[in-house]
């Protein structure tokens, strides 16, 4: 039986369906079975960052309806053998996603795959919350800046207890912390209270990534992002990898661990 | 080896430009249910329909739309019956 995670934050932009995909690339390229579930449908976009846009043939919600089989919606990825993506889609009301039909669907994934990485849509609306009902671990993905903290507070408080929460610090920017005008990681662990699964610092090779269609983790695995991302799989794993903050000089676990994140 | 990387990499943009037009240009085709593919493969499927009982498991369908060409591959696995054959 596959583990459900949902990618999820209380404010929008700050990078789910990049994590996610670039998650979801770092588990199959160690042979895991690993499939990504776009849930915001009425906006998809994981299926471009992923580079499979021309392929979708049927979506979530064709699924959910009935009129596709969840086998013909799946789409393999061209590079990892291990890789699917269930996109949504764009023309369709989200309202048309059923708890009935999400739960099936999850259910079936769920058999058939090691890991079902759901993206969900930001904030606590339906969509959201009907991804979060089925998960056993959640994401919170949020960025060193106030109203993320504070839209993941109550994300975190809406989620409840029910589920095992990791955050994921994103666009990181060492150069900012360093002047002093970023809020520090610790201050963010402090106010969230949510176990640490990796800090992504902000880059271009994010940008460039989804430009060409490709997880981060893919296009370039030796670039800063890709190699934060494939230690936060490792650490969803069970690895106990220390977290190294970018920019910072070297602690006591970087001098035996450490590597150049920035 | 940072030189190569660098190299390799310096142009991203022109192709996140080609993917939205190609993907805008199929979108703009699908207004009004004219998506050729995608109706195509309605097509296809019913018209095997109506001679088979198609097993919608054994189906499988694959798109790749591209900017000139698109393709569409429809796989049908159709079970060897003699009984049916004869009919």
């Amino acid at each position: 039986m596959g583990k459900v995670i949902v990618v999820t934050s209380g404010k929008g932009g700050v990078g789910k369906t990049t994590s996610s995909a670039a998650l979801g690339a770092a588990l199959a390229r160690d042979g895991e079975k690993v499939v990504v579930v776009d849930f915001d449908v009425g906006l998809r976009n994981l299926d471009l960052v992923m580079g499979a846009e021309r392929r979708v043939v049927y979506d979530l919600v064709n699924v959910i309806q009935g009129e596709a089989k969840l086998t013909q919606a799946l789409i393999r990825d061209k590079r990892l053998e291990t890789l699917y993506l269930l996109p949504a889609s764009q023309t369709r009301d989200k309202d048309n996603l059923t708890a009935e039909g999400v739960e099936t669907v999850i259910g079936a994934l769920k058999q058939a795959f090691d890991w079902v990485i759901c993206d969900s849509p930001a904030g606590i609306e339906r969509g959201a919350t009907l991804a979060m009902r089925h998960a056993d671990i959640a994401i919170v993905v949020t960025n060193p800046e106030v109203s993320s903290v504070l839209d993941s507070k109550t994300l975190k408080a809406e989620a409840g207890d029910r589920m095992e929460k990791h955050l994921l610090l994103t666009r990181y920017d060492p150069v900012r912390a360093q002047r002093g005008d970023m809020l520090k990681v610790d201050d963010v662990l402090e106010i969230l209270s949510i176990p640490l699964l990796g800090i992504v610092p902000e880059s271009m090779d994010v940008l460039r990534a989804s430009n060409v269609g490709s997880p981060v983790t893919l296009a370039d695995e030796r670039s800063a992002p890709a190699v934060a991302y494939f230690d936060a799989a490792r650490r969803l794993k069970g690895e106990a990898l220390p977290i190294a903050i970018p920019g910072e000089k070297r602690g006591f676990f970087g001098k035996f661990f450490g590597r150049k994140v920035a | 080896m940072n030189l190569l990387r660098l190299f390799s990499r310096s142009q991203s943009a022109p192709a996140a430009r080609e993917r939205l037009q190609v993907l805008l240009a199929h979108e703009r085709a699908a207004v009004g249910d004219s998506d050729l593919v995608t109706k195509l493969r309605d097509e296809i499927l019913r018209a095997i329909a109506k001679h088979m009982q198609i097993d919608d498991e054994k189906v499988s369908v694959r798109m790749e739309r591209g900017a000139k060409v698109s393709t569409l591959a429809v796989d049908i696995e159709i079970p060897f019956d003699t009984d049916k054959k004869a009919a």
